[in-house]
């Protein structure tokens, strides 16, 4: 039944010439409505950054009438809540790059080379073991990680140092460079993976061993791939709050030593979120200057990391 | 291009010749389902030998197997003997790496590495250590793949903006550089248009001076026109093998007859 009426109908086109604008008219509709509300969904992105955006600079703005801007980017002492202030962001800059510096040293080497590891050397069943463990390690919340630097990572460092304080950068980072290693290993295995099989079988065939075509042919065609992975992997330590707001401190300080107690932008912003700063108050529009400063730090990180992978992508075109 | 009659003094010295590879009951199977079976051939040396046959027959298998290069599918498995000049490729104290230092391979894709033309030719020197001069390797290889001219004035620029024909003599440069003694080539002209497959078969017969050539291709003029020897694979066997002229003009087989016919295949 339902056959013949489509054959009916397919054999007809041009029994009524309004009836088929109509139609045409309505499937138009349709679509457009379908295209429409797929694009408010991508404009939903759009339009949130923006507010952000637009939020940030609101508060922000206020703040640098109060302090002039170069004391905020060049000033060496952050004590925005204590008399007398102060309010020279370095020492939440130096915190942050201490934090991120740390993790870059656990992350890049132990991501890069499981990602050689998985994608050059690892039999199908050892891959598809560690893979998931890798996955499994990037879906556990922070907050964890952050109680593991404080009760496992610090005490195990303190044995070793005696120096170690309660809170440490050094913790936090360890703990920040494990957080990130499933997202280098991932990205950097990608990247591995878009190198044509035929370039391996060319070096192969030179008479070149698995670790020579894998160092020199593999892994310098892939280097943008990798390099963005490393950018994408520190902006994302940048911007990671939990675990160093647990682990690292409270203490913004000018210093290298990652054995002391520091404070991060991120962690920074939390301390005053909890607090009882009044809206409207200088204090209170530091952490909005503090998050313009973070946002345009990874924003800046991100448009890197995608400049690299881009001409990355271009090589095999 | 070559004559009747200079083949025929080819085909004088044929006796004369060394055999560089000889197999014996090579049957090659992937999983279980065989893709080679049986295969008796002796390779002569400083002559090019074309395998031919239709597609799936089996040719880049045996091709592969003479370096090595079957090693990196581990579904592969071979029963049977290959000697390159007398030696077993396939014992265990053989190392594959050295195998494919001395047997070079050249790809149905050109498949340059994405780095600078120079780089692409020294690559396989350097990493073996090579203790000589690497300029004038590159320049000797260069020249040798009659690709000197074309590039000595861009030898920094990338290996992947050179046209289709130059990308595969590059490749062939390339093999040239690590001085090996066969030069394999599986297919090498089939990505490339008829100017440029005229070069490389010019460049054959300049290479088989110094090298033996072993050539697959589905191409049976190209086989006709360049090689000295022939031998024709169907399903996995060889059917025949013998001197390319012959092959082509009075072949033993009937199979063979009708394919270098185009009656099949
Ligand atoms: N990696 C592989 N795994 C399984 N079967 C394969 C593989 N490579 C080739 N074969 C099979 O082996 C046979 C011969 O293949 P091949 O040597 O590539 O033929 P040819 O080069 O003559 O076209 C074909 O039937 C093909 O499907
Ligand atoms: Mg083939």
């Amino acid at each position: 039944m339902l056959k013949n009426k489509l054959v009916q109908k397919r054999r007809q086109p041009e029994k009524s010439e309004a009836i088929a604008l109509g139609a045409k008219l309505k499937y138009h509709w349709k679509e457009g409505l379908i295209k429409a509300g797929l694009f408010l969904c991508a404009f939903l992105s759009v339009v949130t950054t923006i507010a952000i955006i637009t939020v940030l600079a609101r508060e922000a703005f206020p703040f640098f009438r109060e302090v002039p801007f170069l004391d905020f980017v060049a000033g060496t002492k952050w004590t925005p809540l204590l008399q007398p202030r102060s309010f020279g962001v370095l020492p939440l800059v130096c915190g942050t790059l201490l934090i991120v510096a740390g993790a870059a040293l656990v992350a890049l080497p132990i991501g890069l080379a499981s990602a050689i590891y998985l994608g050059e050397y690892a039999s199908r069943r050892v891959r598809s073991i560690i893979k998931p463990v890798l996955e499994i390690l990037a879906g556990i919340p922070t907050v964890v990680y952050g109680y593991f630097a404080l009760t496992f990572v610090t005490p195990l460092l303190a044995t070793f140092f005696p120096s170690t304080q309660v809170f440490n950068a050094a913790s936090a980072s360890i703990v920040v460079g494990i957080m990130v290693l499933p997202m280098v290993a991932s990205l950097c295995d990608d990247a591995l993976r878009a190198v044509p099989d035929s370039l391996r079988q060319g070096a192969y065939a030179l008479g070149a061993t698995q670790f020579e075509v894998t160092t020199r042919v593999v892994l310098p065609a892939s280097l943008s791939g990798v390099v963005a992975s490393f950018v994408l992997a520190a902006s994302r330590a940048i911007g990671e709050t939990m675990a160093v707001t647990l682990a690292a401190g409270a203490t913004p300080k000018m210093t290298l030593n990652p054995l002391e107690s520091i404070q991060t932008m991120t962690a920074y912003i939390v301390q005053v979120s909890l607090g009882d700063a009044p809206a409207g108050t200088v204090e209170y529009k530091t952490i909005f200057a503090v998050a313009a400063l973070l946002f345009a730090i990874t924003l800046g990180m991100n448009i890197v990391a995608h400049k690299v992978l881009r001409q990355f992508q271009e090589v095999y075109e | 291009m070559i004559t009747n009659t200079q083949r025929q003094a080819i085909s004088n010295q044929v006796s004369k010749r060394r055999t560089i590879f000889q197999t014996s009951n090579v049957t090659i199977r992937y999983g279980d389902k065989p893709a080679i079976r049986n295969v008796c051939l002796s390779i002569p040396e400083h002559l090019i030998t074309a395998i031919i046959g239709p597609s799936g027959c089996g040719k880049s298998t045996l091709l592969r197997a003479f370096n090595r290069m079957n090693d990196f599918i581990p579904e592969a498995n071979m029963k049977g003997q290959i000697l390159f000049l007398g030696t077993d490729l396939y014992v265990k104290d053989i190392d594959p790496v050295d195998v494919r230092r001395r047997i070079g391979m050249v790809f149905q894709k050109p498949n340059p590495f994405p780095k600078s033309i120079f780089r692409n030719v020294a690559w396989g020197p350097i990493v073996s250590g090579y203790p000589g001069n690497i300029n004038e390797r590159v320049e000797s290889s260069l020249r040798r793949a009659a690709l000197w001219d074309e590039v000595k004035d861009r030898l920094q620029d990338s290996a992947t903006d050179l046209s289709g024909g130059q990308q595969q003599r590059l490749c062939i440069a390339r093999a040239l550089a690590m001085e090996p003694e066969v030069i394999l080539m599986d297919e090498p002209c089939s990505a490339l248009d008829p100017v440029s497959t005229a070069r490389i078969e010019d460049l054959m017969f300049e290479l088989k001076e110094k090298y033996t050539i072993i050539i697959v291709t589905h191409n049976m003029q190209q086989a006709a026109r360049v090689s000295d020897f022939t031998a024709f694979l169907d399903s996995g066997s060889l059917v025949e093998f013998g001197q390319t002229e012959k092959v082509f003009t009075r072949p033993e087989q009937k199979r063979t007859e009708e394919y270098v016919t185009g009656r099949f295949g």
